[in-house]
């Protein structure tokens, strides 16, 4: 388990990390979101020891890491980067064994990776002169290239293809079933939420939620349903302890605790035909939105 | 010094070789250079052979008996009138007739007078020489172009290549990935490491050419007279290059775009240009050339000049190497600090205070 305990970073005046603290259990995806300036990259920079936090610590296991540990690390940063002129396998290989890799596993990763990721054909070509998507997929391949014991990845799908965000999905759940823990940032909630275990929010350089994605979204404000019926609603609004929030013709969501919804449901089977009834669990995007607010 | 950063320092070296042999610049420039060495070794010993076994064609009258016919090429003549046809077609340069003189001959040219007769026919006083061994001045000026072209040459261009892979790092971003993997320290190292071999090798293949072009050319005493100032040469330029690598590369990395690589290293080019510029001008004034001996910028071409002049004493050498050696240490040191401090920073122009503060 990696754990970030009390991270705080001061530029100047300005402290843009303060007090971040929260883990990635082994074997989760955990989605890292917040707005542009949040602290995301700073807090993954730290993390990777490219960057040095004014106070806190990180641990894996609750052994805090040194360089020797962090090379061990995988990570593809914000802004990518790779050597233009240089073969795609070759570098490949060049990152693994910087990370310490000896050279002929080195050669072999390379060879399956470049195989998973659909790079096969590439392998001899400069990076300079691969498709953007492809360069993408090379940048994956890189933070790979090791066999990191644990990911950490600043945004791995932007800029990729719809097609390649699958066979990178792919490697990455891969990786998390092994035990890897993986930490990724998305401003893509979407995504998020399809992929990720636990999710944490930052905003403004603190955390603001951190936690299984379930929980999260099950807890977020009040419990909510969906009704559904043939017939018009409007007998709902007199019901007590129900807050409307949406109401259209048979179709109403509302807040109320759990017993005044079984209750609300008994009345609609009573008045007609009930189309679907359901609790509604927030989207994450709804999620998100409230805590950072 | 543990092995991880040992073999960390190897890799980005070795990555930063094969990139330099890679590029084709860099093998048109190597050759470029050796080719200048050799061409000017073979020019200046056919010059200079040329000039040995000249000879001036003259003619003489019968009867007409010269106190010494060296240099000379002499045509004989049956009469005055001949010779003096000789001279108008162009044959000769001079002609010898016989006349009243207390020399019992006189020397007829076309339109000025031929020196180079005169000169042979001339009664010189003996000379003795009190330094048999000095050197001819053209000799020594060659050869102060020739440290000099060689330093300016392998300094820039590997300079330069270091300060643009320096550079190339921080734009492509690479670097996060390179920083996230071995200590910052480990790539300098690797790229001053690796850029220094390069240089040292082609400094090594310069003077190799310049050996064996001697011996082919039948200048093989040349060799004696230049081996060990050449070979200090090579040991001087292989430990100051670190010097201006580390410069280059601390320069380099205050920027993150190829176009401002040259503003930045213009303080590091100047001190390359200068001594340079001053083993050119003022390589027979003893005095720049003891002070540029001593520096460690000048050293690897004012120290074998002085070598090959014969006015160092045996220590001296040995003092100024171990005073680029030092220098080194210090400039690695304090580079490695603004090399590290700037890295990550990309975006505008680092300035030096902020990089060294860290």
């Amino acid at each position: 388990m990696l754990t970030i305990d009390g991270v705080t970073k001061r530029y100047g005046d300005r402290r843009v990390l303060d007090d971040v603290t929260f883990t990635v259990g082994d074997g989760r995806l955990t989605g890292f979101v917040g707005g542009n300036g949040a602290g995301k990259t700073t807090t993954m920079r730290i993390l990777i020891g490219v960057l040095q936090a004014d106070t806190g610590s990180v641990s894996i296991d609750g052994t805090a890491i040194g360089p020797s540990d962090r090379r061990r690390f995988g990570y593809m940063p914000e802004e990518r980067g790779l050597y233009p002129k240089m073969p795609v396998a070759e570098q490949i290989t060049y990152f693994a064994r910087l990370h310490g890799v000896d050279k002929r596993t080195a050669a072999d990763r390379t060879t399956d990776l470049l195989d998973r990721l659909g790079l096969a054909q590439h392998a001899g070509d400069p990076v300079e002169k691969l498709s953007l998507g492809n360069q993408q997929r090379v940048q994956v391949a890189a933070a790979l290239a090791h066999d990191p014991e644990v990911l950490v990845l600043d945004e791995p799908f932007s800029g990729l293809d719809p097609m390649a965000v699958d066979v990178v999905l792919a490697v990455l759940r891969e990786a998390a079933a092994r035990g890897v823990p993986v930490l990724f940032s998305s401003h893509q909630l979407d995504v998020v939420e399809r992929l990720c275990d636990d999710v944490v929010v930052i905003a403004d350089g603190t955390i603001r939620a951190a936690g299984p994605q379930e929980d999260l979204r099950r807890h977020a404000g009040p419990p909510a349903w969906e009704l559904l019926v043939e017939d018009d609603v409007a007998w709902l609004r007199d019901e007590p302890g129900v807050a409307i929030r949406e109401f259209d013709g048979g179709y109403a969501l509302f807040e109320a605790d759990d017993a005044t919804a079984q209750r609300v449901l008994q009345r609609a089977v009573q008045h007609g035909t009930v189309g679907s009834f359901a609790p509604r669990v927030p989207r994450l995007s709804e999620v998100f939105r409230e805590v950072v607010r | 010094m543990n092995g991880s950063f040992v073999r960390s320092v190897r890799l980005v070296a070795a990555r930063e070789i094969q990139a330099r042999v890679r590029s084709k610049a860099f093998v048109v420039s190597a050759g470029i250079l050796v080719l200048m060495v050799v061409a000017s070794i073979v020019v200046g010993g056919v010059v200079g052979k040329a000039t040995a076994g000249d000879t001036t064609p003259v003619a003489v009258v019968d009867g007409v008996t010269l106190p010494t016919s060296r240099g000379l090429d002499v045509t004989e003549a049956p009469t005055a009138a001949a010779a003096e046809r000789l001279v108008e077609s162009g044959d000769v340069d001079a002609a010898v007739l016989p006349s009243d003189d207390p020399l019992g001959y006189k020397v007829v040219g076309l339109d000025d007078a031929p020196a180079d007769v005169v000169q042979a026919l001339s009664v010189a006083p003996r000379i003795e020489l009190l330094d048999p061994g000095a050197i001819p001045g053209g000799l020594i000026y060659l050869v102060a172009l020739a440290f000099g072209v060689v330093y300016f040459a392998s300094a820039v261009t590997f300079g330069q290549s270091i300060a643009q892979s320096v550079v190339e790092e921080k734009s492509t971003r690479v670097v996060e990935i390179l920083m996230a993997a071995i200590p910052a320290r480990a790539l300098l190292a690797g790229k001053v490491l690796g850029n220094s071999v390069m240089a040292f090798a082609q400094i090594v293949a310069v003077a190799i050419a310049a050996a064996v072009t001697l011996a082919v050319t039948g200048q093989d005493n040349m060799f004696t007279v230049l081996g060990p100032s050449m070979l200090w040469f090579v040991g001087f330029f292989a430990i100051g290059f670190v010097l201006i690598a580390s410069l280059f590369a601390a320069a380099a990395v205050l920027v993150s775009r190829q176009e401002d690589v040259g503003s930045v290293t213009t303080p590091v080019m100047m001190l390359v240009m200068i001594p340079y510029i001053l083993i050119i001008v003022a390589y027979q004034n003893p005095t720049i050339l003891g002070v540029m001996s001593f520096v460690p910028f000048s050293a690897p071409i004012g120290m074998p000049m002085r070598i090959f002049l014969g006015t160092a004493e045996w220590w001296e050498p040995v003092l100024s190497l171990v005073i680029v050696a030092v220098s080194v240490v210090l400039v690695v040191v304090v580079g490695a600090r603004i090399y590290e401090n700037a890295l990550l920073r990309t975006g505008g122009r680092v300035k030096l205070a902020e990089a060294l503060r860290g």
